[in-house]
Formats: structure tokens, C-alpha cells, sequence
């Protein structure tokens, strides 16, 4: 039976590009009643393949496979390393579970839902489909491709609301994404002048060799591009100043797409700065390594102080994306291992697995209270312990994992980096992980202590008739998400870093 | 997975399966709910019977998971944890039976029987926890079960009061989780060990282990609401009694308390903790803890605050044994443990009897209850004079070993605490007894809910409980040489901490 799972694995590389691309045609063809099915029942048969990938890059190492037969450096390359693995997984783990709660959130009354939900299928398809091609991509180019598929079809998912707020907060969502990857191309163009190849594998020796011969021109050239290109992705992964346009992108979003953009998509060009950081830019930045650091500090006690002050129930949760994605580039300058043998970039993918579950379970219960209560304002969920216990109790259990108490996965990620700046000497950063968990503690329960309070008896008459319907399926998806999110840092944490460091590496 | 792998988790799993289920449950369905928390307290205390008679026979239970390379959830049963795990499963029986009667007819107890659950269960994991690491996951957990609870009754002042709780005991936990992995740093595990670990660590490490000691006393010492990180107790009162009962007796300041033992004892250990010179502050903050308490319990009107302040006094007897030096205080510190939990769970019973029989909140109002409930007034009689220390009762045992234990640890100032402690108690605890048993009644009660019958004086399922704990206060009191009870334990755990022979 595994070795038969395991055998899938080959042909999960292309089939997890080649799945989402053909049924989100088929959803544009189908529109949104057969296409919502169509894509829930491809999302798990892709949520099936990452399993098997993951399995077998836990057994055997990384796969290859060379697009129609043509490998490298004629063809395309997808590889799938433990990282690309583990991020996939995300990807899939959190769509599908997304995609049920989607269909309930868009077709709630009868079969007609409105554009947004008619957009919804396509887009989110051409979404998923760019996301797993950048994960499996291989080259700096194919890099930008994938990165540009996505950033558009997040940018269409933010405008398909269709309202002017949300018209304005897609085009600033736009301008910010396109000088981000044009920065990012800039870069690429640079490389390829200076060393002749877009590979990573070939990039990583020529740029090492050049950045140890002191005052080469080609060493400058690309130190010049190393900084264009991260500073663009930076843009794109919304760090702390760079953040401007994500909360009115995000807070103003129907719920699911909220939910997606928040956790997947910004998640796609941070691990690619992550990839290049420790990979071929490594001999380059690694003095510079401070800086995204003191931004994502930044970022947590900016982000936090947001929501913490935020009106708009689906701001504050937006503001807390922005604090939590800080906790990503606090690992930047602690590259090795702690005294548990984790690496750092093992606990990135553990923090960024955990905040992607639950900050879509988090989007989706909120969307659940708004559509219910027919408010977004934060002091409207008064009394809502009563009406809605299943979403409220979603909603908390992923502010457990984002205040990173236990026994969640959010809290095993900040145990573990705790840890590993402890052991580095990093006090100030244990300092600023604690704080950020105790900021994350205060917007959290600023929504569930307004919540367990009573409603006079006339009040919750009025509430009852007013009431639209969720659909219970769409509760217990998102209450699945925030399950997950707990229960990783109890059963996912040992396999996923075995799955990032490889069996049996890091042994302190 | 063995049997001695199993009985560990399946305790755990008897309160936190049906609390699970109990979520699930619609509000309606009395019945079904009843029967399963009542199985779970049930199947608890038989589970923890085995355990019991498994380690006398001479069997090691324990139980490991890990959760990341070099990061254990590991669980123990041994004699200081069972300590904890007899009396809060006991006491939890009772509580339930207490909260039934107590929540008829009251919304949301679907919610509030569940989240009961989650509490014991956390309870156990910290009796359990045989690291560091495990005991921060209960002691959060434990965090995260109560602050619903307080927060139960959905008034303004129970979000404020359930507020304030949240505040101190997360900030708490923060300062808990950073001297947890600082220590892990440097020890590269945080196993507790008979006689503590860090004693290999010390030369060139002196600084850095009192600066761990000190956040994770800190950390623990919210819980235990050490003066001046008690602010939370009293604001909490705004709780069912239930509750009340729960944080004040049988879990959360217990926890904090016990987890002080556990971190002098097995992270520490005495030996190195009086190298460090930390003990003697330590029995500092527990004196003033101890006459503090008292002096503000002194001067509030509100019943439930009083004690709240009384708690706040007694909890710190528990840490002031177990800084002093050497096994008699030690014993002293270990068996008011199980005392306090026992003489104050049933203060709160028959507070709470008072409030939702004849609404009364208030010592000014209590002119006469003795005779409209002599049965309530009893026990809160008897309770009361064990927390004064009176002879034949519990307290009496607790504070004559900590009073030697004083003695002998050289520290002849902490005999003075406990007696000016012992005089406040009575002053604050004789004009309740006089106004209730002498003063005469009123005409009408405040708001009378419940009609008496017969000897009925109120709900039986309110009665039974403070009765029960009452009747342990004195048999505590009058066979502490008994081998069943909490002091020929003490002794035992004593023993093997400062590795004297048995008796």
C-alpha cells in the first residue's frame, strides 16, 4: 500500500501543474455549480499526490523530472526538494478544505451566486496551479513566470468583490505586485548578463567563485541584482514597510479568497527568499542578514500594535498576517541548528505551515460571523458565543496557534526558534517573539471576551430574525483547518523538519 | 504500547474524551451529559487507584511522544505527582457533583461542563509532566480551560474579571516559557530528576541559573498568586462557585504551587537552590504572601473575597515549606498541599451554598444562617477552624511541621509569621463563625431560592459535597499517622528528597 502511494510520486510533479490548470478552464467553461464540484474533487486528488511526494522525498531525497523529456539546460526542470514538498503539502491541505468551505460561503442561498463567486473557481485554479509551479520550479526565470501567474490571479480574486473599495485596494494590490516582480525580472536580466544561465543549480558555484575574488565586476553586478531581487520579493511578501497594501487587499476580500491570499500565496515569495537567500545569493547577503530581521521585528510589533487597534473584524486579522509573516524572517540570521537539532529553515516552514492553517481557518470564521451577523465590526460579535459556539470556537482555537500556546504548531515553531536564537546568544530576538505572542494574545481575546458576553433578551430576538444561514459544511471546514493547525504541533512537527533537514540530520 | 504506557494516558483521556463529547452535546440532553461526567470522574478515580496500587507494588508508568528531534512530551507517575493527581481527582468528583446541582437550570452547560473537563485534564498533565516542556503545555492549557469559565456568566464584570486573569497568567506563561528554553539551552534537556539537574552547570553559570530561577518562579508564581502577582485571584471571584471552588482548591493555584515543589525539588534541587542562595528570598515572598493575605482578608465584606484573600495566604504556607530547608518543612509544605485544597474547596462549597440558597454574598448579611442551615454552617465551620490551625484538624498538622520545619531550618522568624497568621485567620474567621451561629436570624433573607425541607436545607447535591470534604478535614486532623493520609505521604516524598531512611 506505500510503496503503491509512493509510487505516485513521479507523476506528481507535473500533474500538481498540469491538475489546477485544466479544471480551472473547465470551471470558466462549466461555470460555478459543476466547476465548484470539479474543483474540490481535483483538490483532492492533488491533496493525495503531495502526500505521496512528500512520502517519498522523506524516503528517497528530492525528485526530478524533466518537462516532455527535455531536461536542463535545454528544457524545464521540476524538482521537488523537502521544502518544495513541505510547502505544497500547504498548499494543497489548506485548498481543499477551502475550496468546501468556498462553495458553501458563495452558494449559501439556492444555486446563484453572485460574480465574485462566479470568478471565484477560475481564478483560484489559475492561483494554485502558479503556486505549485513556483514551488517546483528550478530556475530564476521559470521563477518569475510562476510569480507573475500568481500575483495576477491574486490581483483578479481581490477585484472580483466588484465594489469600489475593493477595486482600489486590488489596483494598489496590483502596482505593488508588478514593481515587485519587475524588480525581481531586473534582477534575473542582471544574472544572466553576468554568468550566462538562469539555473540555480549552475548560478550557485559561478556566484559563489565570483563573490570570493574581491573587486570582480561581476561580483558587483550581482550584488546589484541579489538586492533587486529580494527587495521586489520583499515588496510581494508585504514585510514591514513594504506592507501598505496588504491589509485593504486582504481585509477587503470576499472570506475564502482572504483566506487564500492569506495564507498561501504571500507564503510563495517568502519561501522563495528564503530559497535564494540560503541558496545561490547566499555568499552575497549573508552579512546583510540583520536587516530582514530587524523588519520582521518590526513588523510583529507593527503589525500586532494594528490589530490590536483595528475597527473591522477582517482588518484585524489581516493586520495580524502582517505580524505573523515578520516571525518568518526572524530566522534569517540563525542558520544552523539549535539544541533540538531543528534547523532554521525547517522551523520557517514549520511557522509558515502553522499560520497558513490557521489564519484560513481564522479568515473563514470570521467571513462565517460577518455573513451571519450581516456586521464587520469587531465590537458586533458581542454575544456571538451564543449563536455561533462551532465558528467561535474555530476562531480560537487558531488564535491559539497564532498566539503560540500549546499545544499547537505555531507554538512548536516558537519553542523551537526561541530555542535556536537562545542558543545563538539572539536574546533581543527571544524578546521579540515572547512580546509578539503576548500583543497576538491581546487582538485575539479582544474577540472572544466580547464574545462570551450576554445579550440583553430583545437584542438576541432581533439578531435570530435578522440571521442568515451558514452552511454547517462551511463551519466544520473551518473548524477542520483550526484542528489542523493545533494538532500539527502535537503529530506534524517531527515529520515535516525530518521532511525540510532529511532523516536523521541535525543531531545536536 | 504496554499497560504502564497506557493507565498514565488513559487518566488523561477519562476527563478529556467526555469533556470533548460534552461540547458536541445539545444543551438539552441533561441526562447524557450528567452520565458522562460523571463516568469520567468516576473512571478517573479507579484509574488513579491503579496507578496507586501499581507503583506501591514497585511498577514504573510513564509515557513518552515526541514532538519534534529533542523535544518529549513525557509523563510520570511518581509519588509527588500522585500526590496532586489523588487530591485533584477526588476533589474533582465532588466539584461535579457540586456544579450539577449548581448549574440546574442555567444556561450553557454544555459549554461549561466541557471546558470543566479540559481544566482537570490539565490538571493531571501537570501532576504528570515529567519535563519541563510538558508541565508548560498543561500549565497553558490550563490557562486556556479557565479563562472561559470565569468568563461564564457573561456580565461585564466576569469579561473584566476573566480579563485581568488572562492578563497576569499569560504574561506569566511568557516568563515561564523563557526561562524553560533559557535553562534547556544550556541543560540541553529539562527532565525533572530527584535532587534536581543543574548542579552540573554551575561553575560559570551562577548568574544565568538564578536569573532561570527566578522567571520560572516568577512564571509559576502568578498561579500561585505570590504577592505582588496576585491581583487576579480576588477580580476573579466573579466566577460560578463551581469555578471558585476549582481555581482556588484544586487547580490553578495548586498548579502554580506545585509547580514551585517541582522546580526547587527536581529541576533545582535544595541542595544547589541553598548554594545559590535562593531559598531564603524565596521564604521571604512566601511570609509576606502569607501576612498580607491575611491582612487584606481582614478587612472585605464580601464572603467570596474574603477567602479569595484567605487562599491567596494559605497557598503561600505550601511555598513557604518548601523554602525552608530540610525535610521537615518540606513535609510541612507537601501535605498543606493536599490540607489547603481539601479545608478551602469546602469554604467554597458553602459559600456558595449561602449565595444560592438565601443570596447571601456578604458577611454583614450571614446574622443567623447556622440555624436556617446548620448543616452548610457546620461545615464552614470546621473548615474554618482548620484554616485557623485549631487542634484536631488538618491545619493543625500543616502548620505544627512547617513550625518545626521552621525551627529547624534555622529561620525562628517564620514561626513568628504563622503565628501572627494564625491570629489573623481567627480574626478573620471567628466574627463569621459568631454572627452565623449567635446573632439572630433576620426576618427575610435576601433572596431566598431555595425552600427548606425537613432536614433538607438545601439541594442535596450542593450538601453533599462540603459535608464529604468537611468530614476529611477532620479525619486528616485526627489520623495523620495513618497510612493513607496525606502526611505518611509527605513523609515518603520527603524521604527520597533529602534521601533519609523511611519510616
Amino acid at each position: 500500500m506505500t510503496e503503491r502511494f509512493v509510487m505516485l510520486a513521479p507523476l506528481a510533479l507535473p500533474l500538481l501543474i498540469l491538475l489546477p490548470l485544466a479544471w480551472a478552464a473547465l470551471a470558466f467553461v462549466l461555470g460555478a455549480g459543476r466547476g465548484s464540484r470539479l474543483a474540490i474533487a481535483a483538490a483532492a486528488v492533488q491533496l493525495v499526490l503531495a502526500f505521496a511526494l512528500a512520502a517519498a522525498v522523506m524516503d528517497g531525497g528530492p525528485l526530478h523530472h524533466a518537462a516532455g523529456g527535455w531536461g536542463a539546460p535545454l528544457g524545464i526542470d521540476l524538482v521537488a526538494d523537502g521544502l518544495a514538498a513541505a510547502m505544497l503539502l500547504l498548499t494543497q491541505a489548506v485548498a481543499l478544505p477551502l475550496f468546501i468551505f468556498a462553495r458553501g460561503y458563495f452558494h449559501q442561498d439556492g444555486a446563484h451566486p453572485d460574480a465574485a463567486g462566479h470568478h471565484f473557481w477560475p481564478l483560484a485554479g489559475f492561483l494554485v496551479a502558479g503556486m505549485n509551479a513556483l514551488y517546483l520550479s528550478e530556475d530564476i526565470f521559470n521563477l518569475y513566470v510562476t510569480l507573475e501567474l500568481v500575483g495576477l490571479a491574486a490581483v483578479g480574486l481581490v477585484a472580483s468583490g466588484g465594489g469600489a473599495a475593493q477595486t482600489a485596494a486590488a489596483l494598489r494590490y496590483l502596482f505593488a505586485a508588478l514593481l515587485g516582480s519587475g524588480a525581481y525580472l531586473l534582477g534575473v536580466a542582471l544574472l544572466y548578463g553576468a554568468f550566462g544561465s538562469v539555473s540555480m543549480v549552475t548560478l550557485t558555484p559561478l556566484i559563489a567563485s565570483a563573490s570570493a575574488s574581491a573587486g570582480a565586476e561581476a561580483a558587483e553586478v550581482a550584488l546589484i541584482a541579489a538586492l533587486l531581487m529580494v527587495a521586489g520579493l520583499l515588496m510581494k511578501s508585504a514585510l514591514f514597510p513594504f506592507h501598505f497594501w496588504l491589509p485593504p487587499a486582504h481585509g477587503g476580500a470576499p472570506a475564502p479568497v482572504s483566506a487564500l491570499l492569506s495564507a498561501l500565496v504571500v507564503k510563495a515569495s517568502i519561501y522563495l527568499v528564503l530559497r535564494l537567500w540560503l541558496g545561490p545569493l547566499a555568499p552575497l547577503l549573508t552579512p546583510l542578514a540583520w536587516l530582514p530581521t530587524l523588519l520582521g521585528a518590526a513588523a510583529i510589533l507593527w503589525g500586532s500594535w494594528q490589530a490590536i487597534h483595528a475597527e473591522r473584524l477582517k482588518l484585524l486579522v489581516a493586520y495580524s498576517t502582517v505580524a505573523q509573516l515578520g516571525y518568518l524572517f526572524l530566522a534569517l540570521p540563525l542558520v544552523g541548528v539549535g539544541s533540538t537539532g531543528a534547523s532554521a529553515s525547517a522551523i520557517v516552514t514549520l511557522q509558515a505551515l502553522a499560520h497558513g492553517l490557521a489564519k484560513a481557518a481564522m479568515f473563514a470564521a470570521a467571513g462565517i460571523i460577518i455573513h451571519a451577523t450581516g456586521r464587520d465590526r469587531v465590537d458586533d460579535v458581542a454575544g456571538i458565543a451564543e449563536r455561533l459556539p462551532l465558528t467561535l470556537f474555530t476562531f480560537a482555537l487558531a488564535g491559539v496557534s497564532l498566539m503560540g500556546l500549546p499545544p499547537s504548531g505555531g507554538f512548536l515553531a516558537k519553542w523551537l526558534l526561541i530555542d535556536l536564537a537562545m542558543a545563538r546568544g539572539h536574546w533581543p530576538l527571544a524578546a521579540v517573539i515572547l512580546a509578539g505572542g503576548l500583543l497576538a494574545a491581546i487582538y485575539i481575546f479582544r474577540v472572544l471576551r466580547l464574545a462570551f458576553l450576554n445579550l440583553p433578551e430583545a437584542m438576541i430576538e432581533a439578531e435570530h430574525h435578522k440571521a442568515r444561514v451558514v452552511p454547517r459544511s462551511a463551519e466544520w471546514m473551518a473548524f477542520a483547518l483550526a484542528a489542523a493547525s493545533v494538532l500539527l504541533g502535537l503529530f506534524g512537527g517531527l515529520p515535516l523538519l525530518q521532511l525540510v533537514d532529511g532523516v536523521g540530520a541535525g543531531t545536536p | 504500547m504496554t499497560t504502564n504506557e497506557l493507565l498514565p494516558l488513559l487518566v488523561l483521556l477519562s476527563s478529556l474524551l467526555p469533556g470533548l463529547v460534552i461540547f458536541a452535546l445539545p444543551e438539552a440532553w441533561h441526562g447524557l451529559r450528567t452520565t458522562l461526567n460523571l463516568f469520567g470522574a468516576v473512571a478517573k478515580i479507579v484509574l488513579v487507584g491503579l496507578l496507586l496500587a501499581g507503583v506501591q507494588a514497585g511498577e514504573v508508568y510513564g509515557f513518552r511522544h515526541v514532538v519534534a528531534p529533542g523535544l518529549e512530551l513525557v509523563f510520570k507517575a511518581d509519588a509527588l505527582g500522585l500526590l496532586f493527581i489523588t487530591l485533584s481527582t477526588v476533589l474533582w468528583l465532588f466539584t461535579t457533583l457540586y456544579a450539577i446541582g449548581y448549574l440546574e437550570e442555567a444556561p450553557h452547560r454544555s459549554r461549561f461542563f466541557g471546558f470543566f473537563s479540559l481544566c482537570v485534564t490539565a490538571t493531571v498533565g501537570i501532576a504528570m509532566a515529567g519535563n519541563l516542556f510538558t508541565f508548560f503545555v498543561f500549565y497553558e492549557l490550563l490557562t486556556l480551560a479557565t479563562f472561559p469559565l470565569v468568563a461564564h456568566r457573561g456580565t461585564p464584570d466576569a469579561k473584566r474579571g476573566a480579563t485581568v486573569y488572562l492578563g497576569y497568567t499569560l504574561v506569566g506563561g511568557a516568563a515561564l516559557l523563557a526561562g524553560i528554553v533559557w535553562l534547556e539551552s544550556l541543560a540541553h534537556h529539562t527532565g525533572f530528576t530527584h535532587g534536581g539537574f543543574v548542579a552540573t552547570l554551575l561553575p560559570g553559570n551562577e548568574g544565568g541559573l538564578k536569573a532561570i530561577f527566578v522567571l520560572l518562579i516568577a512564571g509559576v508564581g502568578v498561579k500561585a498568586a505570590i504577592v505582588p502577582l496576585h491581583g487576579w485571584l480576588p477580580k476573579a471571584m466573579v466566577a460560578p462557585a463551581p469555578v471558585s471552588a476549582l481555581l482556588h482548591a484544586v487547580a490553578v493555584v495548586k498548579a502554580g504551587a506545585f509547580g514551585i515543589v517541582r522546580i526547587v525539588y527536581e529541576v533545582f534541587g535544595v541542595e544547589t537552590a541553598q548554594a545559590l542562595g535562593l531559598l531564603t528570598p524565596l521564604a521571604v515572598i512566601a511570609a509576606i504572601t502569607i501576612v498580607w493575605g491575611s491582612l487584606r482578608a481582614l478587612f472585605q465584606d464580601e464572603l467570596k473575597k474574603r477567602l479569595a484573600y484567605s487562599t491567596v495566604s494559605q497557598v503561600s504556607y505550601i511555598v513557604l515549606g518548601t523554602a525552608l530547608f530540610g525535610p521537615i518543612g518540606t513535609i510541612g509544605g507537601l501535605v498543606h498541599l493536599v490540607h489547603q485544597g481539601v479545608m478551602k474547596i469546602t469554604l467554597f462549597f458553602a459559600a456558595g451554598n449561602f449565595a444560592e440558597t438565601l443570596g447571601i454574598h456578604k458577611i454583614s448579611e450571614m446574622d443567623g444562617v447556622g440555624r436556617r442551615m446548620p448543616l452548610t454552617t457546620l461545615a464552614f465551620s470546621l473548615a474554618a477552624l482548620g484554616m485557623m490551625g485549631a487542634p484536631l484538624t488538618a491545619g493543625a498538622v500543616s502548620k505544627a511541621w512547617l513550625g518545626d520545619g521552621a525551627v529547624a531550618a534555622n529561620m525562628g522568624w517564620a514561626v513568628w509569621v504563622l503565628t501572627a497568621s494564625s491570629l489573623l485567620n481567627a480574626a478573620y474567621f471567628l466574627p463569621i463563625l459568631w454572627r452565623a451561629w449567635v446573632r439572630k436570624a433576620p426576618t427575610r433573607w435576601p433572596e431566598e431560592h431555595i425552600v427548606r425541607r425537613g432536614f433538607v436545607e438545601t439541594h442535596w447535591l450542593l450538601l453533599i459535597p462540603p459535608l464529604f470534604t468537611a468530614a476529611l478535614t477532620v479525619l486528616f486532623g485526627l489520623l495523620p499517622a495513618d497510612m493513607a493520609s496525606p502526611l505518611s505521604w509527605a513523609q515518603m516524598i520527603a524521604g527520597r528528597e533529602y534521601l533519609l531512611p523511611q519510616r
